[in-house]
C-alpha cells in the first residue's frame, strides 16, 4: 500500500467528494415519505448498535492486551445482542415479514440509519475508545429515557440494554481517562482522534419528524435534554483526560436519513457477503 | 403426565452452560412454567445480557430435560421484561459460585445513571477470602464475568458482576 493510500486509510474524516454528495442530496431536499415511527425509530437504534458491534467485532483477536480482546469482543456481543432485539422488533412492526437477520443482512447502506459516528473505521485503540465513549455516554441517556417509554417493547429493550450500557460506558470512559492523562503519545493519539470524530456528534441530538411522530406513539425522547447532560458527562471526563474539547464547528450529518460516509459500504461488504451469498443456508 | 412441580424440578437439573455449577432456574433465568391438561409444558426463559450465545444452547438443554421425563410437547418462550438482575441468585447458588471460584455478584444498581468517578467496593477473594482484591477487566471468559487478582493469594479469579 502506498504511502498516500495508507494515510487515506487512517483518516477518520469523511472524503471531500462524500461531503459534496452529503450536500447535494440535502440541496435535492427529496425525502421519501415516513414509514411508521416506531419501525424507524428501532432502525436507527438497531442500526447503531449492529455497526458498532460489527466495528468492534473487527478487533476481535487483535486487541492491544488478552483483557482489551476480551472486553471490544464483550462490548460487540451486547450490542448485536441488542440490536437483534431491536431490529426483531422493528420487523415485527412493520409486518412484512422481515425479522432481524434479513434487516441486517438484506439492506444495502441507503437503508441503514445509524448515525456517521458508529460507521467511522477503527483506526489505532485509542480511536476506538474515543469513538466507543462518545456513543457510549450518549446511548446510556438515550436508553435511560427509553427505559421509561409507555411504549411496552421498546422500554423493555431498553431496560435491558442500560444495564449492558453502563458496564460499557463505565470502561470506555475509564480509557479515555488513562489515554488522554498518560503519555505524550497516548495523549496525542487520542486528542487527534477527539478532533477527527468530534464532527460526528452533532447528529445525535437533532430531533426530526421521526421522533416527534415516535413521541406521539410512546416512544418519547428529549434529544435536547440529553444533549445537555451528554455534555456535562463528556466534559467531565475530558478535564480528567486532560484532553481538549474541539469547537462545535461544522458538524457532518446524513446517517438518520441514509446518506453515510464511504466507510458503511465496505463495512456491509463484509458483514453481509455470506449471508448474500449462501441466502437461507443454516449451520 | 408431569405436574407444575415436576417439571420445575425437571428443569433445576438443566447447568447453565457457561456456569454449570448452577441451573438456569438457580440462575434465575427460568421465569415461568405452566402445563397445560395435555401434558404440554410451556417455559418462559430471559436473557442475562441481550447478546448471551448460550441462550440457544439452554432453551435446546431445557426442551431435551423434560422430554425425557415424559413431557408430551414443550415450548420455550423467551421474554426481556423484567429484566433479569443477578438480584435473583438465591444464597444457595451464590455459596455454590463461591465454592467454584466465581465471586457472587454484589447488590445490582438499582436504576439511574452511573457516576464516572465512582470507587468500587472492593471484591472478596473467592479462594482466601481477602477484601484485598484488584479489578483487571471489567469484561471477563463471559458476558456476565469480570476478571480480578488477589493481592494477598496472588490468584486471579472472576466475578459474577452485579446486573
Amino acid at each position: 500500500m502506498s504511502a498516500a493510500a495508507a494515510g487515506h486509510e487512517d483518516e477518520p474524516g469523511i472524503a471531500a467528494g462524500e461531503a459534496a454528495a452529503g450536500t447535494r442530496a440535502v440541496a435535492g431536499a427529496r425525502r421519501a415519505p415516513m414509514g411508521d415511527p416506531i419501525v424507524e425509530l428501532l432502525l436507527r437504534l438497531g442500526d447503531d448498535r449492529l455497526i458498532l458491534g460489527h466495528r468492534l467485532s473487527e478487533v476481535t483477536g487483535h486487541g492491544p492486551i488478552l483483557e482489551e480482546d476480551i472486553a471490544t469482543a464483550n462490548m460487540a456481543l451486547d450490542l448485536i445482542g441488542q440490536a437483534a432485539s431491536m431490529l426483531r422488533l422493528a420487523g415485527e412492526t412493520e409486518g412484512k415479514g422481515r425479522d432481524e437477520d434479513a434487516l441486517a443482512y438484506f439492506r444495502d447502506a441507503v437503508q441503514f440509519r445509524n448515525c456517521l459516528l458508529v460507521e467511522q473505521p477503527n483506526g489505532d485503540f485509542g480511536q476506538l475508545m474515543v469513538r466507543q465513549f462518545l456513543f457510549d455516554a450518549y446511548s446510556v441517556l438515550l436508553l435511560d429515557e427509553l427505559s421509561r417509554a409507555s411504549h411496552a417493547g421498546i422500554s423493555a429493550i431498553a431496560v435491558k440494554a442500560l444495564k449492558e450500557a453502563k458496564y460499557h460506558l463505565r470502561h470506555s470512559s475509564e480509557w479515555v481517562v488513562r489515554l488522554g492523562d498518560g503519555t505524550e503519545e497516548s495523549h496525542a493519539r487520542v486528542q487527534r482522534a477527539l478532533d477527527a470524530l468530534w464532527r460526528f456528534t452533532g447528529e445525535l441530538f437533532v430531533a426530526d419528524e421521526v421522533d416527534a411522530a415516535a413521541a406521539a406513539k410512546g416512544a418519547a425522547v428529549d434529544l435536547a435534554g440529553i444533549q445537555s447532560r451528554w455534555n456535562a458527562m463528556v466534559d467531565e471526563v475530558l478535564t480528567r483526560a486532560t484532553l481538549t474539547r474541539p469547537a462545535d464547528a461544522a458538524m457532518q450529518r446524513g446517517g438518520r436519513s441514509g446518506r453515510h460516509t464511504e466507510h458503511l459500504g465496505h463495512l456491509l461488504a463484509t458483514m453481509q457477503i455470506v449471508a448474500r451469498s449462501h441466502p437461507g443456508a443454516t449451520w | 403426565m408431569l405436574t407444575k412441580d415436576a417439571a420445575l424440578a425437571v428443569i433445576g437439573t438443566v447447568p447453565d452452560p457457561e456456569v454449570p455449577v448452577i441451573s438456569v432456574v438457580e440462575l434465575g433465568i427460568v421465569r415461568d412454567v405452566r402445563v397445560d391438561d395435555t401434558g404440554a409444558v410451556a417455559v418462559t426463559i430471559t436473557p442475562t445480557y441481550s447478546g448471551c450465545p448460550a441462550m440457544y444452547e439452554i432453551e435446546k438443554d431445557i426442551r431435551t430435560a423434560l422430554e425425557a421425563a415424559g413431557a408430551t410437547s414443550v415450548s420455550v418462550q423467551t421474554v426481556l421484561s423484567p429484566a433479569w438482575t443477578t438480584d435473583w441468585i438465591g444464597p444457595d447458588a451464590r455459596e455454590k459460585l463461591r465454592k467454584y471460584g466465581i465471586a457472587p455478584p454484589g447488590k445490582a444498581e438499582q436504576g439511574g445513571l452511573i457516576t464516572l468517578t465512582r470507587a468500587r467496593q472492593p471484591v472478596t477473594c473467592p479462594w482466601c477470602g481477602s477484601r484485598d482484591t484488584e479489578l483487571k477487566s471489567e469484561f471477563g471468559s463471559t458476558a456476565c464475568k469480570a476478571i480480578h487478582v488477589c493481592r494477598a493469594c496472588r490468584q486471579p479469579f472472576d466475578e459474577f458482576k452485579a446486573l
